[in-house]
């Protein structure tokens, strides 16, 4: 278990039922590295970094977070999800609260952050992401790139130091995609460890350190992005990539 | 909002009439009143019935009505054979608010209703609930109150409870149930919902029991079965047993209603309240349960209503509600058969107490209204 590894993952094997979801899982992020994550649909990209988070309960193998291993052991799982932030498909932001709400809750109720901090870290985020002047308004008021802007302060606001993606664009408008993709890349050049699940190959090739290929569970290729995009090695990979990079 | 089609051929769309530019109660009428000849009639009919209803009514009630200086019905029919004998009411209002409560005491359950309007204003008025300290205040004034109104402690004269009756009984327990059951209510539905099979199954088998009875029998357990199971010569005051007999009853239904609310909740708040690190009580407290119960208001509001209501079945096991008392009254030779004059009285009462929280829960759910949800 080396501390150079921010995330790493050991022969790890998940199902749903009978169906074989995750199969064999084998993935060592170093600190301040950015992955990518793609691939068809189905192929169990969000369902892997669900697991690092453990809202997906994995069946075999290891999973060790920061040094914490994800086992049954609540306090641990607390302890890891405290570290790692999470921004979905669908933001999940809170709507009966106000944006600066959103960000304050975490710190305040899990951290213990007193109030008037935590109000002073969210602003300084929300700045960050480029909304400060929403903090008093309630999600539903927002455009949804302005909600993704917001779940990504939301989750900074907590001081993680791995941060998830699981599709942040992909249910935005071509136009509000952008204003997401650049918060991301400040914060990637700033130096968070990040694992990104996403069809945005132009962010991949501009950020990532390595990007991974997955297919029906299994990892099938992983590479530097030059490489990867340029020379790809597996068939379903060529096929992918012709289909997503006209 | 039903558009109406139009049948017309490709590229001779008809010149259509500017829309209707009238506002105010014309406009109103013409579109809610009389918008075909269907609703003209059922409209004209409607009118014509309230038109035979409403002033004979206002006839009795008010205008023909006697209030003062009516000692007995007969007194009554003789100053205004046709109209309502309020002065019944009016003598006995006493006893209608306080029951058979010792005239020299009812100074307490004054001060009560006093705290009673204090700790509703608290429950209700959200500057004086985010006052630090508050809830211990309201909490404060309801031990006050118990303590008042039973008395045996601080020099107060004990009061047995089968003294108590009229609305003061009707408010004490319909507040007590509505107070005690929805946080036992919101337990009950996360214990439904859990996935520990201790929980959920207890849970199940309460709530399914308790909806599965009547809550008359119910009543008749608390007021005479119960007995046979406590050991002898426990004194297990009757008011007690109904009190926690129309809580729980309450707190079941309230408990389903809730949990049709949670199930309304996105997965994805749940996700995101663990993905932030929230411990399951802080997430249920501070996401999800915020956002179920106002989901829920409704039909926890219609909980409440038809408990307040229910509350006058306790005259069935002995209890002096306001019926009880009422029916008692009309049994006196000097105010005999009065019951028209006693049961629009008693109507009225509850209408304005049950319509009361009907108004404030569409109140409360436009203010809690946060735009779209997501």
């Amino acid at each position: 278990m080396s501390e150079d590894f921010a995330i790493k993952i050991n022969q790890m094997h998940k199902w749903y039922g009978d169906f074989h979801v995750l199969r064999d899982i084998n993935l060592e992020v170093k600190k301040g590295e950015i992955i990518v994550v793609c691939g068809p649909s189905g192929s169990g990209k969000s369902t892997l970094i669900r697991c690092i988070n453990r809202l997906e309960e994995h069946q075999q193998g290891d999973i060790i977070v920061d040094g914490i291993e994800l086992t049954n052991d609540v306090k641990k799982i607390d302890e890891v999800r405290r570290e790692v932030g999470m921004c979905f498909q669908h933001f999940n932001l809170f709507p009966h609260l106000t944006i600066l709400e959103n960000c304050t809750l975490a710190p305040i109720w899990v951290r213990g952050t007193p109030k008037a901090e935590a109000e002073e870290i969210a602003m300084g985020f929300l700045e960050k992401v480029k909304i400060p002047e929403q903090a008093a308004k309630y999600p539903g008021q927002l455009s949804g790139g302005q909600q993704q802007r917001v779940a990504i302060a939301r989750s900074l606001c907590m001081k993680p130091r791995i941060m998830l993606f699981d599709e942040p664009t992909s249910a935005l408008d071509p136009e509000m995609i952008k204003e997401v993709l650049d918060v991301m890349t400040d914060l990637a050049n700033e130096g968070m460890t990040m694992i990104c699940v996403t069809h945005e190959m132009g962010f991949a090739k501009q950020v990532a350190d390595r990007v991974i290929f997955m297919d029906a569970g299994q990892i099938i290729e992983e590479n530097v992005p030059t490489e990867f995009f340029d020379n790809p090695q597996n068939e379903r990979t060529k096929l992918f990539l012709s289909q997503i990079l006209h | 909002m039903s558009e109406q089609t139009r049948d017309y051929v490709l590229g001779e769309h008809p010149e259509l009439p500017a829309p209707d530019q009238r506002s105010g109660f014309v406009k109103w009428a013409m579109e809610n009143l009389f918008s075909s000849i269907g609703n003209s009639v059922v409209t004209i009919v409607g009118l014509y019935i309230l038109y035979l209803v409403i002033p004979p009514f206002i006839q009795w009630a008010i205008i023909d009505s006697v209030v003062l200086g009516a000692e007995s019905r007969r007194e009554c029919q003789a100053i205004n054979p046709d109209g309502a004998c309020w002065a019944f009411i009016y003598r006995r209002w006493d006893q209608f608010v306080y029951g058979f409560y010792p005239a020299p005491e009812r100074w307490r359950v004054n001060l009560s209703f006093v705290f009673v309007a204090i700790i509703i204003a608290i429950a209700l008025v959200e500057k004086l609930r985010a006052i630090k300290g508050a809830i211990w205040v309201a909490l404060a004034l309801v031990a006050a109150c118990a303590i008042l109104i039973v008395g045996g402690m601080f020099g107060l004269d004990r009061v047995p409870t089968n003294k108590f009756g009229g609305f003061m009984l009707t408010l004490i327990i319909g507040l007590t149930g509505i107070f005690a059951s929805l946080p036992i209510g919101i337990v009950l539905a996360l214990s439904r919902l859990s996935s520990l099979p201790i929980f959920s199954i207890f849970a199940t088998i309460f709530i399914e029991f308790i909806r599965g009875v009547p809550l008359i029998t119910l009543l008749f357990i608390a007021s005479t079965l119960l007995s046979y199971f406590l050991p002898p010569g426990t004194n297990f005051d009757l008011l007690v047993r109904v009190l926690i007999m129309v809580t729980l009853f309450s707190a079941a239904y309230l408990a389903e209603v809730i949990r049709g609310g949670l199930a309304a909740i996105p997965r994805g708040q749940y996700e995101a309240a663990d993905a932030l690190g929230l411990s399951y009580w802080k997430s249920m407290r501070l996401i999800i349960l915020p956002q179920a119960l106002k989901i829920s208001i409704p039909g926890i509001v219609s909980s409440f209503i038809g408990l307040f209501k229910d509350t006058t079945l306790v005259l069935i096991i002995g209890l002096l509600d306001p019926l009880g008392i009422g029916q008692a009254a009309i049994a006196d030779v000097k105010w005999i058969a009065l019951s028209n004059e006693l049961y629009v009285f008693i109507a009225l009462f509850f209408f304005v107490f049950c319509f009361s929280m009907s108004r404030y829960s569409l109140y409360l759910e436009r203010k809690l209204h946060t735009g779209h949800k997501r």
